[in-house]
Order: structure tokens, then C-alpha cells, then sequence
């Protein structure tokens, strides 16, 4: 059974329809990424998945069970994660603090502060400053530690790469090669699709809130896939 | 001398202005709402406390041990029974339905106890002085009630800055939506908020109507004065709020020296122009 699935997913913002009959599903353990230009629908997706959007109970599952109509709050109790784009940290919290809003979720697991210390060893030094004070990389860490602080069986992760440096992009990405070892499941939402792609088994390319693509990462035809992304 | 004295009294008058004060800054600092009905659910404590006063003989302070927990019941309820629904539709709604809220209070506490005043009473410390050197004579009451507006923002900071709880409310004020995604139950938090802040009402409702008679529409100026003190503090602000309600406090003192028909009106004054030269308070916290 995937861990997650979506069948015929829509989403919709007031009267306007984001997305149409999404099927996408994620075996346990998986690194999957989700491509797409500007407006396909990624970040609607996983907001969906999160919560944050309403959408019919079937249209989402979760370890086999109907989650598409619970609240944000009531989904990371399942142990979906999210990594918001821009980061979102909490201005007025420390970085500890904020790393500590994941704990909030009362899930138990493997990770705890001691853990997401050894791996981001920065954020041990710099726990006590605001989090508007880290640069953007560092504040990359933070929103990944607080998730992590749930102890997710699935992590979203949307733009990690958004607005950082080539070098701290790679730093970030390793870090998510040592999650993905811990056997957490990720859905990467990614606009440099070279990176997606490296760090992903599949991919499932949107196009204008449809699926154009779904494919293995390994020998894929990317003629297909400009098709798939630009719409020719 | 007399001046010193002057300024004393008004400091101590802030405390129960700081008191007010409270209960709006939090429901207004965590969850953005503007509580119109606060003034009211301060007189509305009053009239609890006489009314348990009246039924077990406790003197009011002492009945806090249960006007206390009535008003966060009532705040809890409040907030997750009506406000929540109306938080979603931006700064009117809210508005709108806790002037509504306001105006049921008012009118209900005029059916149930006709428009008497009242005033609790608390016995010998009501009117018990101690002397300062230089002549100065301080009341015992306003001195605690000043106490006890200092110990409640201590609490406040310690609840916000050193709890779980805490760091929820901090998290919630500023993305309200992220908090939701962190596993945090906004609609709940809210709720505990508002019941909070009815708890800290409760305290400056019965030590308002210890000093001061009340009746069912005393709770207006109360609001106004709420207000005051938070917008002169700084939204979002405790110790603000704190400072708040000792500038309005120092201001009418200083106005009623000069002509006891000044009194309010030098606190609206110095409102004024703080509002003027610190458009957003003395200490700003609040982000939007």
C-alpha cells in the first residue's frame, strides 16, 4: 500500500480551480519530486496534502486512510510534515523556539533537538538568536529542523533551493540525503529541476494544476519531459 | 511636595488602568481581535462577584477563587462557541459581533439587577494608609491593587516567554497559518486565549468595584480607558500595557491638581498626544 496516494485530487481557491484529478502516489521510503513551471499547481498540491487547502475526504489517503478533509493541525498528528516555501519561520522566536514548534504535534520518534543539532551543527551556536537574524540558508536548516521535530513519516518540502546560494543549496540537499536515510519518506517541490531530479527515484512533472508526467528519474526521455513542462 | 504626591497617586491609578488593559492586549496581541465587549465583561465580573459574595459570604477578593474560573469558562466558550467564526472575514466582523455581545451584557445586567449602583465591599484596607517620608500618605489599596497589576504582566511575560503554551501564543501571533501547519489547533489556543485574558478581567473587575461603585453601564469608559492604555503602551506590548495605564494614570492626576473638572480629560489629552507623536505606541511589538 503507498503511503500516499491522491485520487482525482482538485483544488480550488474560491471559484478558481487549481487543480484537476491529481493522481500521484508515494511508496514508503521514496524521495519523489515534483516539477513544474511557475503556476502548475506544486505548492497548491502539497498544501492540499498538508491540509492547509480543503478537498474531498477520498481524494487524499494516507497510509491507506481518508485524510482529505482533516485540518492542517490534525494531519501532522498523522505525520505529515511541511516545509513551507519561504521558509515561514516565526520572527519573534528564537531558533530553538521555533525549532521546538515542531514538537507541538506531540508525535514521538527519532528526532529531537539533540538530533537536529548534529546534523545542522550551525543552528546549535546560533539557537539563541531571533530567526529573522539567520541568514537564508541557515533559516533553510531551521524550517527543516522544526519539521523534522514532528518526527514525520512523510515530509513536504516546497522550494527548498528558493533564493539560496548554489553551495548552500548542495549543503541543504546533502542534509536531506541523511533524512532519507532515516527511512522518512519526501515530496519535493522543486523549480531547478536538475536538483529535483538528483535527489529524487521519480518524478511527476505538472502543467497548468494536471499531471503531464510521471516518470523514473533514471534514463528518462527529456524530449517527454519538455513537452511535459512547457505544454508543446 | 504636593506634586511628588500627585504624581505618586497617579502612578498608582495606572495600576488599575494597566488592569484593564490586560485582557484586550492579549485577545488583541494573539488572535488580531479588537474586543469591544471588554469594558462590559469587566462590570459583568463585578456583578459575578457580588453575586457570589451574596450567595457564600466571601469577601471579593477571596471570591476570585471562583469568579475566576467562571470567566474563563465564559471567555473559553466565548471564543470557540462564536469568535472563532468570525475571526476568518477580516477587522469587522469581530467588530460587529462583540459590540452586539457588548450591548446583551449591558441590557441583561439592567433586566437582572436594574440600573442600582453597587459597590463591593472589602472591609478596613479599603481606607488603610501608610506614610511615605516627607508627608506623603499612601493608600494600602491602590498600593496593592498597583501590586497586583505588576505581578499579573510578571506572569504574563514568565507565561509567554518561559512556557509551552506560551511559545504557542508567540508562534500563532505571528503566522497564524504556519502554526496550523506545526500541528498547532489555532481554534483551541484561541479559545484558552480569550479565556486568559477573562481571568486577568476577573481580577481588575472586582478590584475596580472595590474602589469605584459600578452599574450595568460602567463598561464603556472602562473600554476606552482599556484602550488607552494599550494604543499609548504599544500593541502587543506588556510591559506597554503596563506603562499605558500608568501615563493615563499620572495624566488625569496631574489634570484633577489642576482643576478637579480636568481629570479625565488630561488623560484623553496625553492619549492624544502620544498618539500623535508615537503613532504606534511606546513600545510597538505587534507585526501584521
Amino acid at each position: 500500500m503507498s503511503l500516499l496516494r491522491t485520487q482525482n485530487l482538485a483544488a480550488f481557491y474560491g471559484d478558481f480551480q487549481a487543480l484537476f484529478d491529481i493522481n500521484v502516489s508515494v511508496e514508503e521510503g521514496e524521495t519523489v519530486a515534483i516539477i513544474g513551471a511557475n503556476g502548475a499547481g506544486k505548492t497548491t498540491f502539497l498544501r492540499a496534502v498538508a491540509g492547509a487547502l480543503a478537498t474531498a475526504p477520498d481524494t487524499v489517503l494516507f497510509d491507506g486512510q481518508p485524510i482529505g478533509d482533516k485540518t492542517a493541525h490534525e494531519i501532522v498528528r498523522l505525520g505529515i510534515a511541511m516545509v513551507p516555501e519561504g521558509r515561514r519561520l516565526f520572527p519573534s522566536l528564537s531558533v530553538e523556539e521555533n525549532l521546538l514548534l515542531g514538537t507541538h504535534s506531540e508525535r514521538a520518534g527519532p528526532w529531537n533537538l539533540k538530533r537536529v543539532y548534529e546534523l545542522f551543527p550551525r543552528l546549535r551556536e546560533l539557537r539563541r538568536l531571533p530567526a529573522p537574524s539567520l541568514s537564508g540558508g541557515q533559516q533553510q536548516m531551521a524550517a527543516l529542523g522544526r519539521a523534522l521535530m514532528s518526527n514525520p513519516r512523510l515530509l513536504l518540502c516546497d522550494e527548498l533551493s528558493l533564493g539560496l546560494a548554489p553551495v548552500v543549496i548542495r549543503d541543504i540537499y546533502q542534509c536531506l540525503g541523511a533524512i532519507t536515510a532515516e527511512g522518512t519518506t519526501v515530496v519535493l517541490v522543486e523549480q531547478d529541476i536538475s536538483r529535483a531530479l538528483d535527489a529524487s527515484v521519480r518524478f511527476y512533472c505538472f502543467q497548468e494544476g494536471r499531471l503531464a508526467l510521471n516518470a523514473p528519474t533514471k534514463n528518462f526521455d527529456h524530449a517527454a519531459l519538455t513537452a511535459a513542462y512547457f505544454g508543446l | 511636595m504636593e506634586w511628588v504626591n500627585t504624581i505618586i497617586q497617579g502612578i498608582l491609578l495606572g495600576g488599575i488602568y494597566a488592569l484593564f488593559a490586560i485582557g484586550l492586549s492579549l485577545s488583541f496581541g494573539i488572535m488580531r481581535l479588537v474586543n469591544i465587549a471588554h469594558g462590559d465583561l469587566i462590570v459583568l465580573s463585578a456583578y459575578v462577584a457580588l453575586i457570589v459574595g451574596q450567595n457564600t459570604g466571601l469577601d471579593p477578593i477571596s471570591s476570585l477563587v471562583i469568579v475566576a474560573p467562571v470567566m474563563f469558562a465564559l471567555g473559553y466558550a466565548l471564543q470557540r462557541g462564536l469568535l472563532n467564526s468570525t475571526l476568518s472575514g477580516g477587522l469587522l466582523p469581530p467588530l460587529l459581533v462583540t459590540f452586539g455581545i457588548s450591548v446583551i451584557i449591558q441590557n441583561g445586567l439592567l433586566q437582572g439587577f436594574g440600573a442600582y449602583t453597587h459597590r463591593l465591599q472589602e472591609g478596613a484596607i479599603e481606607t488603610a494608609s501608610v506614610q511615605l517620608p516627607g508627608g506623603i500618605s499612601v493608600g494600602v489599596y491602590p498600593l496593592m491593587v498597583f501590586a497586583v497589576a505588576v505581578c499579573a504582566i510578571a506572569s504574563l511575560q514568565i507565561l509567554f516567554y518561559s512556557t509551552r503554551l506560551g511559545r504557542a501564543f508567540r508562534a500563532v501571533s505571528d503566522d497564524a497559518d504556519t502554526a496550523e501547519l506545526m500541528g498547532i489547533d489555532n481554534r483551541k489556543l484561541y479559545a484558552v486565549a480569550l479565556g486568559i485574558a477573562m481571568i486577568f478581567t476577573a481580577i481588575a473587575g472586582i478590584l475596580f468595584a472595590i474602589r469605584a461603585n459600578f452599574d450595568p453601564a460602567a463598561g464603556p469608559i472602562r473600554l476606552i480607558l482599556a484602550f488607552e492604555a494599550v494604543i499609548i503602551g504599544g500593541l502587543g506590548s506588556i510591559w506597554g500595557t503596563l506603562l499605558g495605564g500608568v501615563v493615563l494614570g499620572v495624566s488625569q492626576a496631574v489634570g484633577a491638581a489642576l482643576s478637579p473638572t480636568w481629570q479625565i480629560l488630561a488623560g484623553h489629552i496625553a492619549f492624544l498626544i502620544i498618539l500623535i507623536v508615537r503613532p504606534n505606541g511606546l513600545f510597538p511589538r505587534t507585526r501584521d
